[in-house]
């Protein structure tokens, strides 16, 4: 599609009705992700942050779950790239007053108040804090310690520039005039009291609100004792002293006395599924699985002489990897769980500080327990601060206070042209926040498409210095990584271990060596003792690596003069328990990593002609989305789906947990995909071959006995899951068992049956949370009490039973939990050790079927007659395998497909320009697998604006006066990038096609006369990295 | 998953285990090294193809020539298995070690130098 070129010229040069810039609300990881996506795919961001720097609730956590990533080590690249981007306006210390206009155009006042420091002039020195008088509650670490009224929001802040808080400053509130002692030590002369408030005017195309949640706080009214017992803390107040940057320095401690806590419980839903004035009564979806991380974290500080309990009513594991991260941590790490609520805390003893928690197990007993720390999981909820800005922004919330979105547009609110994600969408976690900032910047691009790069300005460098002549001169920098490397490693005994090697002449150790300040000491170093080649002994490249490498490209430096030495993941974190030798193994590993680099050569980055279509396999929800997503951005896209009709799974669904209608919503986007002009659609049609790299695949559809090659730039994996065909609970022996939204259709075919039916019975968890299935389907248990609800309102006489192991209507959806119970469903749990029996049974001449279950309140079995029995079996993938091959991109345990990282890539794959959407990366509802499916669109998007790709130079070598002809390379490359051609005077030699090679280096290991290098991987780097391994 | 395994394994990052050439399996032996374990993608699998395959049928022949030479050749192996299975690193990390530790130090390095306190084993993925 050739002409697809010509279609992007004229765009960009006829005349522009929408406004090609974006405001971004909210400094947190969804604001910043959202800003970031759309910066890099040609549009000007404004992101606007409340506070003095970006990072939001995510920069305060300890961990994240499932992963146990370092949360701030995760973060902090994405924050750094932000704070670095030519296109990207940071507005901190600011509220969004006024806004007018229109989608395409907004006109938005946003006031910055001031921060009595000149941003322009503070170098961050931290200075004006020291000479601070006034000491106040540190915010940021839930006001467990003190901060000065001169500070820095925290440690790796962007921007990471000084603020004064005038609401503590002494000059401001004492006899004005007096103090002024940041200003007096000063070096920099940044201090400036008469700054004044400044009001911004700003026209953009579209708005994304990504204001946040805050943490309920059990104060008013006081919740078990939370205010009065200084060791009650809130979940947030515990992962601040988990955090190495926390109020302790991530020693464990409890608040009172400053001791180890040798006993901790955690109770959930404070604040959650609570109908008491002042709580909430949703679910606030993320406390389950942020409280098995903190115990398991716990247990790692304390090296598991400590007893952790968790007190919950329904463990709601039921995300990606989640439930096997409750099975580890349960059987592994040792951590309790008591189905208990608290019934009341009160100190074990007087003048004591231990708390003696009462409660009623399972059981009826009742227990008194004696604990020395007590940690409130307590929810998300929003400010009233959020409340006002919605207003301002004239857009409609829920009854939660949460933004109000539909199922089929989720990151749209009800004012055009402002969308919204993160958790003021209502209660999510982090990946599932970051989905959406893709799919709000998606949402902004397709309104803006043809304003794409109107506003945006290219990044240009320094010059490189040139090193080829130099000897090497190394600068090594030992990270502590927080505690995650400090607390294993002996750091600074590292470093001066590295300045001992060859050519290493400069060596520094730093707390989070990611952090924006770290970047500049870096690029200080670099210019100061003119070093030119870098190794960072850190987390690992997989992350890290490209920041460092712009790091030091902007200081002048090629990117290709670095090396990371991996002593986190391959060192600390894996040899956690032998601290010496983890120690030698880091010196080892910084030995190897600078014998490498000191060989490294200066590499120019090739640039490759992009093809800007897009494929998008599989035609369900999720693939349509992508695919008109895309289209409405003016990128083409194919769509293949292998069934003759588009729709997938959701043409089943009769009404969204919102109560939309389904089928008219996915009917509408099918008209909408075969109307678009931009999107080519091939039914009845199957993906055969894929060969190519990122910006230049090319793909094989074969449709009845045809094949099409396609050529595209990405491709996006959207072919869905299936469910479960069981052999349990007399399935597929009566009729009268069924599956999902097969009793429903009965219904609807045959009226009558509902009409003379006594009784329904639903079973969850059928093939799900099982040993060889061990994961939750995560939309089952809300699809049944939908289910369920319509059969009681229906029929109201109808008996209605729900058998459950967990009852997981996570979220919002927690509301339709409630509602079933008041229309009196009933609901029976049982474990996964005693499973509900089904038998065939005739009452009264009339078919039933007989369900026994043991009850968990009574403790005994209890038996009774239904007349239909509906079954919600596990989502399980479909034909992955297949095309994981094609594609080469990896499944995880379950044969999903495995996402680049959980946390901060959940559509992308490790490999370039390939993306995943809905239920082939997991089990999830409609409107999380349109989120995510625009999402991809965004990120595929992000490669589709450039115009050409960018690829790394390391490709293979031939040395033509070393080469033989013996064609052994030819023979071994299975790309053809290498060929013998013929040599006047000298026979056949070997040459390179540089632009088919892969760089494998198969030919360089496989040539006797080691005529061929692989660049980047030469043998003489290789074999240094081996000889200094040996070397230790 | 922050799996444990022993801290006498260290990894030299390749592109693909068919970069790794027999006269550096060598080299590692050579200079330190008691035993070395290629770790390469599930056979089908492999991103360039068949580099596994190719890696595969290296270290046989150099297991082969390790025979002749009069080395155990199982200081050497070759593993198969895929970036997201975290677990089968640890094990077979832990596995190769074990072996090693009952092989015990590697001629090569008795020779040369007599000091010989702990076994080290190479990767290259």
């Amino acid at each position: 599609m050739e002409s697809r070129e010509n279609v992007h010229q004229l765009k960009k040069s006829s005349i522009t009705k929408s406004v090609g810039s974006v405001l971004v609300v909210g400094g947190g990881i969804a604001g910043t992700q959202a800003a970031l996506d759309l910066a890099n795919s040609g549009f000007h961001v404004y992101l606007v942050e409340k506070s003095a720097a970006i990072g939001g609730g995510m920069a305060q956590l300890d961990k994240t779950f499932p992963t146990n990533d370092c949360s701030m080590c995760i973060l902090s690249p994405k924050l750094v790239e932000c704070g670095r981007h030519l296109n990207i306006q940071l507005i901190t210390m600011a509220d969004v007053e006024k806004v007018e206009g229109q989608a395409g155009r907004f006109t938005v006042a946003v006031r910055e108040r001031p921060r009595y420091i000149d941003t322009e002039k503070c170098i961050a020195c931290g200075i004006c804090a020291e000479k601070c008088p006034k000491k106040v509650d540190d915010e940021f670490n839930c006001d467990l310690n003190k901060r000065k009224s001169a500070y820095v929001k925290y440690p790796q802040a962007v921007p990471l520039k000084y603020a004064i808080d005038p609401e503590t400053c002494i000059y401001f509130k004492g006899k004005k005039g007096k103090c002024k002692a940041c200003e007096k030590f000063c070096p920099a002369d940044a201090v400036d009291f008469d700054q004044q408030d400044k009001v911004h005017t700003i026209e953009v195309g579209s708005i994304i609100l990504a204001p946040g949640f805050q943490s309920f706080t059990p104060d008013v009214p006081p919740v078990y004792g939370y205010g009065t017992y200084p060791n009650v803390l809130t979940s947030m107040e515990f992962e601040r002293i988990l955090s190495a940057a926390g109020p302790y320095q991530g020693h464990l401690l409890r608040p009172s006395d400053q001791q180890t806590p040798k006993k901790i419980a955690w109770l959930q839903c404070v604040g959650s599924r609570d109908l008491l004035p002042g709580s909430h009564g949703y679910c606030s979806g993320v406390c389950c699985m942020y409280a098995i991380k903190e115990a398991v974290i716990a247990k790692e500080h304390a090296h598991d002489d400590l007893d952790t309990a968790i007190f919950y009513m329904d463990m709601r594991t039921y995300g990606k990897d989640f439930e096997r991260y409750y099975e580890r941590a349960k059987n592994e790490h040792g951590v309790r769980f008591v189905r208990a609520r608290i019934h009341s805390i009160e100190p074990s003893a007087q003048n004591s500080d231990d708390l003696k928690l009462r409660y009623i197990d399972e059981d009826g007993t009742p227990y008194d327990e004696i604990f020395d720390l007590v940690v409130l999981s307590t929810g998300l909820e929003i400010s009233d601060g959020v409340r006002k800005l919605s207003e301002t922004c004239g857009i409609v919330l829920d009854e939660d206070g949460f933004a109000q979105t539909g199922c089929f547009s989720p990151v749209a609110t009800s004012r055009p042209g402002i969308f919204t994600c993160g958790a003021f969408a209502g209660p999510k976690d982090i990946p599932y926040s970051v989905m959406e900032a893709s799919a709000a910047s998606a949402a902004s691009a397709a309104l803006l498409a043809d304003a794409r790069n109107s506003l945006t300005q290219p990044k240009t460098y320094t010059d490189e210095v040139a090193v080829t002549a130099q000897e090497p001169r190394i600068g090594v920098f030992v990270c502590h990584c927080g505690i995650n490397i400090g607390s294993v490693v002996d750091v600074p005994a590292v470093r001066d271990y590295s300045k001992t090697l060859p050519h290493v002449v400069y060596v520094a150790d730093n707390l989070f060596s990611c952090s924006e300040d770290t970047q500049h000491l870096i690029q200080e170093a670099i210019n100061e003792h003119n070093l030119n080649r870098v190794v960072v002994a850190a987390c690992t490249p997989r992350t890290h690596e490209p920041l460092f490498q712009e790091t030091i490209r902007e200081a002048g430096l090629n990117r290709y003069l670095f090396e990371l030495a991996n002593i986190r993941d391959q060192n600390s974190w894996v040899h956690q328990a032998e601290p010496q030798k983890a120690t030698e193994k880091a010196k080892d590993l910084v030995r190897m990593a600078a014998a490498k680099v000191a060989l490294q050569e200066p590499l120019d980055r090739l640039q490759v002609p992009l093809n800007h279509n897009a494929l998008v396999i599989g035609g369900g929800v999720a693939g349509m989305s992508a695919a008109l997503n895309l289209a409405d951005q003016g990128f083409h896209t194919y769509l293949v789906e292998q069934k003759e009709e588009l729709g997938g799974h959701a043409l089943n669904i009769k009404r969204t947990w919102k109560d939309e209608d389904a089928g008219a919503h996915v009917t509408e986007i099918r008209r909408r995909v075969l109307d678009h002009v931009d999107i080519e659609v091939f039914t009845g049609a199957k993906l055969i071959d894929v060969i190519g790299f990122v910006g230049n695949f090319t793909s094989e559809v074969q449709t009845n006995n045809t094949v099409r090659e396609l050529n595209h730039g990405v491709a996006i994996l959207a072919t869905g899951a299936e469910s479960y065909q069981p052999q349990e609970y007399l399935y597929g022996q009566s009729e009268r068992v069924t599956c999902w939204h097969d009793l429903e259709d009965l219904f609807t075919r045959e009226p009558e049956r509902l009409q003379q039916a006594e009784a329904v019975a639903f079973i969850q968890c059928v093939g799900s949370r099982e040993p060889d299935r061990p994961y939750c389907s995560k939309i089952c248990c809300t699809s049944s009490v939908q289910q369920a609800i319509s059969l009681k309102t229906e029929k109201p006489d109808l008996d209605v039973y729900i058998l459950y192991r967990d009852l997981r209507t996570y979220g919002q959806r927690e509301e339709l939990y409630r509602k079933a119970r008041e229309l009196g469903v009933l609901f029976f749990r049982y474990s996964l050790e005693e499973k509900p029996v089904v038998e065939q049974t005739t009452v009264d001449a009339k078919e039933k079927l007989q369900i026994t279950v043991r009850d968990h309140v009574l403790g005994q079995p209890v038996r009774f007659q239904v007349d239909y029995l509906n079954l919600a079996t596990a989502i399980i993938p479909k034909n992955s395998e297949e095309l994981a091959q094609l594609f080469k991109v990896p499944l995880n345990e379950d044969k999903f497909f495995l996402e680049a990282h959980m946390k901060l890539r959940p559509v992308d794959f490790a490999t370039d320009g390939v993306f995943v959407c809905g239920l082939a990366h997991y089990p999830k509802p409609i409107e999380e697998s349109i989120a995510q499916a625009q999402a991809a669109a965004a990120r595929a998007a992000n490669v589709l604006a450039q115009e050409f790709v960018e690829v790394e130079p390391i490709v293979s070598e031939v040395d033509q006066d070393l080469c033989i002809g013996c064609g052994l390379c030819e023979a071994s490359c299975p790309f053809g990038a290498i060929h013998l051609v013929k040599v006047a005077g000298q026979g056949y030699r070997a040459e390179n096609i540089s632009a088919s090679c892969k760089a494998c280096g198969v030919c360089a290991a496989a040539c006797p006369q080691q005529a061929i290098d692989m660049i980047h991987f030469r043998d003489r780097q290789i074999v240094a990295a081996i000889q200094a391994g040996g070397a230790g | 998953m922050r799996l444990s395994y022993p801290a006498n394994v260290k990894i030299i990052k390749v592109p693909c285990t068919g970069r790794v050439a027999i006269a550096q399996m060598f080299k590692a032996l050579e200079k330190g090294a008691d035993g070395v374990f290629v770790a390469g993608c599930l056979e089908g699998d492999c991103h360039y193809q068949s580099g596994n395959l190719r890696a595969r049928k290296r270290v046989e022949y150099v297991q082969e020539i390790l025979g002749q030479i009069g080395m155990q050749a199982e200081r050497l192996a070759m593993y198969n298995l895929s970036a997201g299975d975290g677990p089968r690193f640890a094990q077979i990390a832990r596995e190769m070690t074990e072996k090693i530790r009952q092989l015990g130090p590697s001629p090569i390095r008795t020779v040369k130098s007599r000091a010989s306190q702990k076994p080290s084993v190479e990767v290259a993925a």
